[in-house]
């Protein structure tokens, strides 16, 4: 018996919940664009379609609640809910950071370009690309593939490191630029805290496939 | 852990439909244990095999030890009437006798002449409906009818009189089941709170009260124990296929 009332509306919610991951996806790639092409129309596209995001949160948590008070689910079902719960506000975290990266875009882009910005950009592409493949997965279903990309967090912490030491070196030579490279650190940070929240989708798809709370316990 | 009931190898036959396929379960002392799983799978005649009440079946036929303490309830020498004071039953409809609501209690400490005097029956009496939580509400019109109670208050009486003989264990099948939301609450209230001085098996087809009040589950299909495991386990993360598919209902 497939046809199960709570079937259609896991189905709503996983739909709900793949619109809200590729509209943050889609946020942290302008912002991105908004600072590499200095291009401060985009970065206050971003800012604003960051109403939405929450609107689609609020969305998501009324219909798990409604799942869970009238559907009472159990087993993989009640792993799912619980799931698409706690990666809602993850995913609206991840685009307010999207929204600070376009705002430090806002600054950047008034001053006189301090360098090419080929690292951060790159930074950019992996983090975007591990929350893609995070939230195939969890679509999949599939925890190896999840357990994969837990590590390619370390990528991400070494490119922040990286360029840490480079702008604190930049402004420690140069004192006048130290209002755009403290742009660009912050930039950087913002883009290796969404590594983090991509992480923690990957430890929930891990639960809800295995059952297994894998959180706090270095990827295993 | 500790076992109260011990069932190794227990297979269950009307005639010849065999009706359990060789159980093996281990139920734990004052732990709530809930038998789950489709209509006719076998919970409610496994129940019964815990107090041999199917002996009261002529075609019945049982296979395999069933052990209470260590002791096999099946020997020659086990006295049965004395196992089911030990083993007390309660049924998924009330079925208080014609009497008042004294006397009901009264009934089986009476039978087996355990009152010293009147004042210990009146005490005995008190006593068993306090813990069936059912005191307050009748100690005002105990030599009334049982049948002027409510349909809550009679399952609690039933409930009452199984603790007046002072059992070890409880089973019972389906107790809430013919209940409303509050009246079915009170009855969960109790099976936790007896916990504390009883062994309890529970038949339920209500999921949330196996939920809400046990402490293992075991899910049967067909006459076979497909799973057991703790509660908490089976509707997180059941290990069996089968046991998924009934709990989120997958199959009618």
């Amino acid at each position: 018996m497939e046809n199960r009332i709570i079937d259609q509306q896991l189905d709503r919610l996983r739909d709900k919940l793949l619109l809200l991951g590729g509209t943050t996806e889609r946020a942290l790639q302008r912002a991105m664009q908004s600072l590499t092409n200095r291009d401060s129309d985009l970065a206050q596209n971003v800012l604003r379609e960051d109403k939405v995001i929450d609107e689609m949160e609020l969305e998501i948590d009324r219909l798990c609640i409604e799942i869970l008070a009238l559907q009472q689910p159990a087993a993989h079902d009640l792993r799912f809910v619980i799931s698409v719960a706690k990666i809602t506000p993850i995913l609206e975290r991840i685009a307010d950071h999207a929204g600070s990266i376009a705002k430090a875009a806002l600054i950047l882009n008034t001053e006189p370009q301090l360098k090419q910005y080929i690292d951060l950009p790159k930074m950019a592409t992996n983090a975007a690309e591990m929350l893609r493949s995070a939230l195939d997965a969890f679509t999949s279903e599939d925890a190896e593939a999840s357990r994969r990309i837990i590590k390619q967090d370390r990528v991400i912490n070494k490119s922040y490191k990286r360029i840490f030491s480079e702008l604190i070196e930049m402004m420690i030579s140069d004192p006048s630029i130290t209002n755009s490279a403290a742009q660009l650190l912050f930039a950087a940070k913002h883009l290796e805290r969404i590594g983090d929240y991509v992480k923690d989708i990957c430890e929930l798809n891990v639960y809800l496939t295995e059952a297994a709370f894998i959180k706090h316990s270095k990827g295993k | 852990m500790e076992s109260k009931i011990s069932i190794s190898n227990l297979n269950f036959f009307y005639g010849k439909a065999q009706a359990l396929y060789d159980i093996n379960l281990e139920i734990p002392e004052r732990e709530v244990v809930a038998f789950i799983g489709p209509s006719g799978c076998g919970k409610s005649t496994f129940l019964r095999t815990l107090n041999r009440m199917n002996d009261t079946i002529p075609i019945a036929k049982v296979d395999g030890t069933v052990l209470i303490d260590g002791e096999d309830i099946y020997s020659s020498k086990t006295d049965v009437v004395a196992l089911r004071r030990k083993v007390g039953m309660v049924f998924q409809k009330s079925n208080p006798f014609p009497k008042s609501i004294f006397e009901n209690v009264a009934y089986g400490i009476r039978i087996n002449k355990m009152q010293t005097s009147k004042s210990d029956l009146n005490d005995r009496v008190e006593k068993a409906l306090v813990n069936a939580a059912l005191w307050d509400e009748v100690k005002d019109r105990l030599s009334s009818s049982a049948f002027g109670l409510s349909g809550g208050q009679q399952q609690r009486l039933c409930i009452a009189r199984a603790l007046a003989v002072e059992p070890e264990v409880i089973l019972m099948d389906e107790p809430a089941s013919a209940l409303d939301p509050i009246a079915t609450q009170k009855i969960e209230e109790l099976v936790v709170e007896l916990k504390k001085d009883y062994t309890i098996v529970i038949v339920t087809h209500n999921m949330q009260q196996a939920g809400r009040v046990s402490d293992r589950t075991a899910f049967f299909m067909l006459g076979k124990l497909i799973e057991y495991n703790p509660t908490q386990k089976m509707f997180t993360n059941p290990d069996e296929r089968l046991t998924e598919d009934y709990i989120t209902g997958r199959f009618g």
